[in-house]
């Protein structure tokens, strides 16, 4: 059975169509990326995905292991196990990052049937994981991704799928805003997560990202629609021509209204 | 190190996300009580119940003569139907067997009950180590613990009315020194009619070992609760107060109008935190308290320092204002405060630093919260006087607002009339965002806790003034009251 199933999915946002029947199923251990021009819907997806009510799904479904997301609110996915890593990670004031990805791994384990760890076991686990990103400790203290560089952002997000370990993760852009060495750092950071039981959804611009995650199907999304799939040298020809072949074929939202 | 402890609290916070108000039950006690109604006789009534020498008579008799002459204030962003003062009882106490309790042992098991299931042990054995406790129920003083280990440090710490009897000197020397009989509607009420309270003398030099508690209760019906409590630190003392309160569900609205006095000579230090959590009210805004205080300080001395922090979770309708009068040079006032409203209460709730001394300094942080359709006023006023060379205050007034149909106002009053003060203010309004709520969701956080936990960061900055287990205290309270504002 696929591990992350999506059948017909359509999507609203404002009465606006942003998913026009998209069809992805992804299996335990597969690492699939998705490219796709801005406003293409990619972000959506993974909105869609996590929960976020914003998004209005009109037809299809989610499944993860053969069963339907969409009764479920956010919160009851993510101790399921559906993990997303944001573009743009909220800023909490106030709210200590420590106290937050306690609350959030205890939330989990509970769903898990483990016990909740206490708050020594909870910094041994910190301890742990924060060198698997390389993340400043210092980062931990303060509240939650508040004046955060984009980068600090982007790996305080692999830093809690690494705390989590969720069961399908989707990365949107997690490549975004660091820099090389940041890049490899995260990249391996995934990569020590990758498992056979555990799947992964790749967003990204960026051909660079997946000669470190290196991804076994390549999908390429353009207005609310995968438009191809290939493996991994899909995004080498994507770098190289960019999406204007799929761009001309397809009518342009505009003048098809 | 301190995140464990931050963690911890964190921990207690999730717990108990899903209480409702659990104050609300009723003590069955047989109570004795003067019938509803205020006249001159009734006052007589009390001053002789509670056998006070006649210059207390007199001074009450006075507020009332003065109080028949006022009219109720109307300017707060408060609204009630009219409160008929007729239909008030004015003194109620459980009924004492025999003499009245000498000693914690004699106290009536059922009253100690009563406040062990409001997590307040009267039992030394059992007590909150490091606080010492002052239970006024009703109108009266139930009990006071470890006053033997304060005798010893020549701290006096016992209810008002026993004060009078041990220590008129002092009681007659301050009361009414900070808050005159005459000050306003409520006070000069209080004045006329307190029943009980509590009184607190920490003696030259002397820095009070133990936080000193007092845990109010209101339990009869249609009574008014109207205590009074007197601070005193003399030259060189230091002293941390806590007060609590809490009330059982009745669908009539009561009237809570106490009156707080604190008094810092030369170099003393009084903290004074409160955590309030009177009954406010069903969901549909049905009974609760009103709770119409009078709090202020005054910081007599040179370098004397007062600071005010409170948590108002409670009550239909706060009016209060906890102030500082600074009249020492270099003497420093403080207030720090988080007022919540939810379903249909009402907060107008703030400040008044009047820095009449030299090198005054004065810091205002105040945080209001507004969910439901709970409308939260922040009213503060800053006054420097000529004579106050070189004053300093800040003011920090933030509003977090929950959901689209409560409301968040601010009404600062500034008056300088000295061009070396230095004054400084900030204000912010946020929301409670969506997308903070989804972030947290998507990593397992309900969406109670999700709330409490971004309410608990917006307030941290004056949870950080309470003393520990009250900020573990307010911490709950905070989630309890937020119930069913999400969703
Ligand atoms: N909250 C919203 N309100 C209105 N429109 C929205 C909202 N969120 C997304 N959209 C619209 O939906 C479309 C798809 O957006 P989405 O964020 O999914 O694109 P994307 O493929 O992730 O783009 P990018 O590569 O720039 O991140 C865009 O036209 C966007 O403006
Ligand atoms: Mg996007």
């Amino acid at each position: 059975m696929s591990l992350i199933e999506i059948k017909n999915l359509h999507v609203n946002i404002e009465g606006k169509q942003i998913l026009k029947g998209l069809n992805l199923a992804i299996n335990p251990g597969e690492v699939h990326s998705i490219m796709g021009p801005n406003g293409s819907g990619k972000s959506t997806l993974a909105q869609v995905i996590a929960g976020n009510t914003a998004f209005e799904v009109t037809e299809g479904d989610v499944l993860l292991e053969g069963e339907s997301l969409l009764g479920l609110s956010a919160d009851e996915r993510a101790v399921k196990g559906v993990f997303m890593a944001f573009q743009y990670p909220v800023e909490i004031p106030g709210v200590s990052n420590m106290i937050f990805l306690k609350a959030a791994v205890n939330a989990v384990r509970a769903a898990r049937g483990l016990e909740e760890l206490d708050a020594m076991d909870f910094l041994a686990l910190v301890k742990q994981k924060i060198t698997l990103v390389e993340m400043d400790e210092g980062l931990l203290k303060r509240s939650v991704n508040e004046g955060f560089s984009g980068g600090e952002k982007k790996r305080n997000e692999v830093f809690q799928l690494a705390l989590l370990e969720p069961r399908f993760a989707v990365l949107d852009e997690t490549d975004s805003g660091l820099d090389i060495d940041a890049l490899r750092i995260v990249a391996a950071g995934v990569n020590a997560m990758r498992a056979k039981d555990r799947g992964f959804l790749v967003i990204t611009h960026y051909q660079r990202l997946l000669n470190y995650i290196v991804p076994d199907f390549v999908h390429v999304l353009v207005d609310g629609r995968i438009v191809e799939s290939g493996d991994k040298s899909l995004a080498l020809h994507l770098e190289d021509k960019g999406y204007a072949d799929w761009l001309q074929t397809e009518p342009q939202p505009a003048s098809a209204r | 190190m301190g995140d464990t402890k931050e963690l911890e609290t964190a921990r207690t916070l999730e717990a108990i996300a899903s209480e409702k108000y659990k104050y609300g039950f009723v003590t069955d006690i047989e109570a004795e009580s003067v019938p509803p109604g205020l006249s001159e006789d009734v006052i007589r009534l009390i001053s002789a119940k509670k056998g006070e020498p006649d210059w207390l008579l007199e001074w009450r008799l006075k507020a009332y003569r003065h109080w028949l002459t006022m009219t109720e204030p109307t300017w707060a962003f408060i609204h009630y139907p009219p409160i008929d003062y007729q239909q008030i009882v004015y003194y109620s106490a459980p009924k004492k067997k025999g003499d009245g309790p000498k000693s914690l042992e004699e106290v009536d098991p059922q009253l100690l009950e009563t406040y062990a299931k409001l997590g307040i042990p009267l039992n030394e054995q059992k007590a909150l180590a490091g606080v010492a406790v002052d239970a006024v129920f009703d109108s009266v003083s139930v009990a006071t613990t470890f006053r033997e280990t304060l005798a010893k440090e020549g701290i006096v710490f016992c209810s008002f009315s026993e004060a009078v009897k041990t220590h008129p000197e002092l009681v007659r020397k301050y009361l009414g020194s900070v808050v005159p009989y005459s000050d306003n509607y409520f006070a000069t009420l209080n004045s006329a009619v307190f029943s009980d309270g509590s009184f607190c003398y920490i003696p030259k030099g002397i820095r009070c070992p133990m936080e000193l508690s007092t845990y109010f209760r209101i339990n009869a019906a249609q009574t008014g609760q109207f205590e009074r409590t007197l601070i005193v630190a003399d030259e060189g003392a230091t002293v941390s107060y806590l007060e609590g309160c809490t009330a059982p569900m009745r669908d009539e609205n009561q009237l809570h109008a106490a009156v707080v006095e604190l008094v810092a000579m030369d170099n003393a230090t009084i903290k004074y935190s409160t955590i309030q959590n009177w009954y406010p009210g069903d969901e549909e805004g049905k009974g609760g308290i009103y709770n119409f205080v009078t709090k202020r300080g005054k910081c007599a001395g040179h370098h004397s320092h007062i600071s005010w922090t409170q948590v108002e979770t409670g009550s239909a309708i706060t009016w209060k204002y906890p102030s500082c009068i600074l009249l020492g040079d270099h003497s420093v006032g403080e207030f720090y405060s988080v007022a919540m409203v939810n379903h249909f209460q009402q907060a107008d709730t703030g400040t008044k630093m009047i820095h009449i001394g030299k090198d005054t300094s004065s810091t205002i942080v105040s945080k209001g919260i507004s969910a439901g359709r709970g409308q939260n006023s922040y009213r503060g006023q800053v006054k420097i006087l000529p004579g106050a060379d070189h004053a300093r205050n800040f003011t920090q007034c933030d509003s977090l607002l929950i959901g689209d149909k409560c409301g968040a106002h601010t009404f600062p009053y500034i008056e300088v009339k000295n061009p070396t003060a230095h004054m400084e203010h900030e204000a912010t309004t946020s929301k409670v965002g969506e997308d903070q709520l989804f972030y947290l969701n998507q990593r397992g956080i309900d969406d109670e806790n999700a709330l409490s936990m971004i309410v608990n960061g917006f307030c941290k900055q004056v949870f950080r003034e309470l003393p520990m287990e009250f900020a573990v205290e307010a911490t709950k309270l905070l989630s309890i009251s937020l119930e069913g504002s999400v969703g």
